[in-house]
């Protein structure tokens, strides 16, 4: 076997970058930055099934741009790794930090092996802390190039033009609302100069949320709670994490405990329990 | 997927890899094809195929109950765990939040059980993402009843588990039970039912206590009386421990989800009941008609 052409991997490496930045260029954006709760995750998406916005681990959310059945396929494989690891070791020692190293060295070795194409994906891995100075955001570039980030990141086609917007525009610890005002403004630059409109029905967002009281902490922001929060309307960043969560399976903490309050347990209990105790004694 | 990636936890990246390469939703399948050791039922190999007596004592836990009451259903779990007739454990926890909305509790071999108890945990969180939806209650039951079907060959050995299952069916609105034998066969229950060396006399006593109208605090208070009466008359099922000041362990799954009842909230009622029980040892008595 003899090699007819030989082509350097600088051109190699150059026409796959290439490849992967043209099609990129054509999709949709996604923000994820800090507020003053934890973090926010905004995409531009008309699909309410098709997501770019996922939960990956009980602190661990997931963001991506690009082509869709690739960034799933990363998106099931994060949440089997972290679900083994969790299992395997303990729910604590799973880490973005591991996830996004392990998502680099997978999508560097895709991007450089011969025979396939690269993965048109670019992925945003975050991780709540304890406290907002622990919060991690990680971006996972196609290529397989990890960068973290603070404050806020952004993947996708317009990520230029929506950072630069958001260099000018992002505050430290904004409110939820304000945080996502921001992140709409930038989104809609499109990066020639145009600004487009966006309205919520366009808008995946979703929050990990540090005072949720559930282990897991990633949670979606729907519907009402969303327009409301667009619109800044008074008392929106409450209700929207404290309905939605209600709405939602998973939050459930606050109401179980109102059902099963304890003076009115212990005072039905002490009922009952005389009641019994008469039928005994009788 | 990789043959490297067959083995080692330690490597992320191997673990990605193999990640990668799954399909399907089931993690327990996805253990099984990238280390099947790591699953509790492909121990039955180490054990070789010898049908004769275990060499050792392994800790048993002991009885659980569960009663539904209109709009949810209380499972409850004494503390401890023997291992022929030493107390193994006095403070073991039996009965564990499978999700949002069930639990499970558990008897046989805790080792085993208490493993799992954690692999199905993981099974259903694992599916809920993957999918974007979480299964049916029938589904986590059945999802259930295939993990025993694994721990088959361990239990042939002796090693059995026997789980009870237990939720609130979003679908029908009502808090169900299932209870499961070591073979893997399921059976939904109505009412109440009981599992583990003590449930004879548990069920016996939630037969006489037990009201279609109970509401949450009536059926947290039946499941005490039952495992009160459990730990009296059979020597693995352990009552509350005053002194130590160890209660059972209580979940109760209504449409807000499951909630373990808090420690106060539970030594509170076993006070109410060990004080009654101080007059009358034998608990409340029921109507004779």
């Amino acid at each position: 076997m003899s090699t007819p052409f030989y082509v350097s991997p600088e051109q190699l490496m150059k026409d796959r970058a290439d490849f992967v930045r043209k099609n990129m260029a054509r999709v949709g954006s996604v923000v994820v930055l800090n507020y003053e709760g934890g973090v926010l995750f905004v995409a531009e998406n008309r699909s309410r099934v098709l997501h770019k916005v996922s939960e990956i681990y009980d602190r661990i959310g997931f963001a991506a741009a690009g082509r869709y059945n690739e960034f799933e396929n990363l998106r099931q494989a994060g949440v089997r790794l972290a679900d083994t690891r969790g299992y395997l070791y303990d729910r604590r020692d799973v880490s973005a930090l591991g996830l996004a190293n392990a998502y680099a060295q997978l999508l560097g070795n895709i991007f450089s092996e011969s025979g396939g194409k690269p993965y048109e994906a670019e992925l945003i891995i975050a991780q709540l802390g304890d406290r907002a100075e622990q919060d991690e955001i990680y971006r996972v570039t196609y290529d397989g190039s990890v960068t973290d980030a603070h404050g806020f990141v952004v993947v996708g086609g317009a990520a230029d033009a929506v950072s630069g917007a958001l260099e000018g525009t992002y505050q430290e610890n904004p409110t939820l609302g304000a945080a996502l005002r921001t992140a709409v403004a930038a989104l809609a630059q499109s990066g020639n100069g145009e600004t487009r409109e966006i309205n919520p029905s366009q808008l995946e967002v979703a929050v990990l949320d540090r005072d949720r009281k559930q282990p897991r902490k990633f949670r979606r922001i729907l519907g009402a709670h969303l327009t409301a929060l667009l619109e800044d309307e008074p008392g929106a960043d409450t209700a929207a994490l404290e309905e939605n969560g209600e709405a939602e399976p998973a939050a459930s903490a606050e109401s179980a405990d109102e059902e099963l309050d304890p003076n009115t347990l212990i005072d039905e209990a002490l009922d009952e329990h005389d009641e019994d105790d008469s039928t005994g004694d009788n | 997927m990789g043959t490297q990636s067959t083995g080692s936890a330690a490597g992320d990246y191997g673990l990605m890899r193999a990640a990668f390469g799954g399909t399907g939703t089931s993690f327990t399948e996805f253990l099984a094809e990238y280390n099947p050791e790591y699953l509790p039922g492909r121990r039955a190999a180490a054990l070789g195929a010898s049908a004769g007596p275990l060499p050792f004592d392994p800790p048993h836990g002991t009885t659980i109950v569960a009663l539904t009451f209109p709009g949810g259903v209380v499972m409850a779990g004494d503390r401890r765990a023997t291992a022929g007739n030493v107390i193994a454990s006095r403070e073991i926890q039996k009965v564990f939040p499978a999700d949002e909305y069930s639990c499970v509790g558990i008897a046989g071999v805790a080792g085993l059980a208490v493993e799992m108890v954690r692999l199905f945990q993981v099974e259903l969180e694992h599916y809920e993402k993957i999918e974007g939806t979480t299964l049916s209650l029938d589904g986590k039951a059945n999802r259930l009843a295939t993990m025993i079907r694994g721990n088959l060959g361990l239990a042939m050995q002796g090693l059995a588990v026997v789980p009870l299952f237990a939720g609130y069916d979003l679908e029908s609105a009502e808090g169900r039970i299932f209870s499961y034998d070591p073979i893997g066969g399921q059976y939904e229950e109505h009412g109440f039912h009981t599992v583990g060396s003590g449930s004879v006399y548990a069920r016996g006593a939630l037969k006489k206590l037990y009201r279609a109208d109970f509401d949450a605090t009536g059926a947290v208070t039946a499941a005490i009386q039952a495992l009160y009466d459990a730990a009296d008359d059979d020597s693995a099922t352990g009552g509350p421990d005053l002194a130590r000041r160890i209660y059972p362990v209580i979940g109760v799954v209504t449409e807000d989800g499951y909630h373990r009842l808090p420690e106060a909230e539970v030594a509170e009622l076993v006070q109410q009941i060990v004080d009654a029980r101080y007059r009358r040892p034998d608990g409340p008595n029921a109507p004779l008609q």
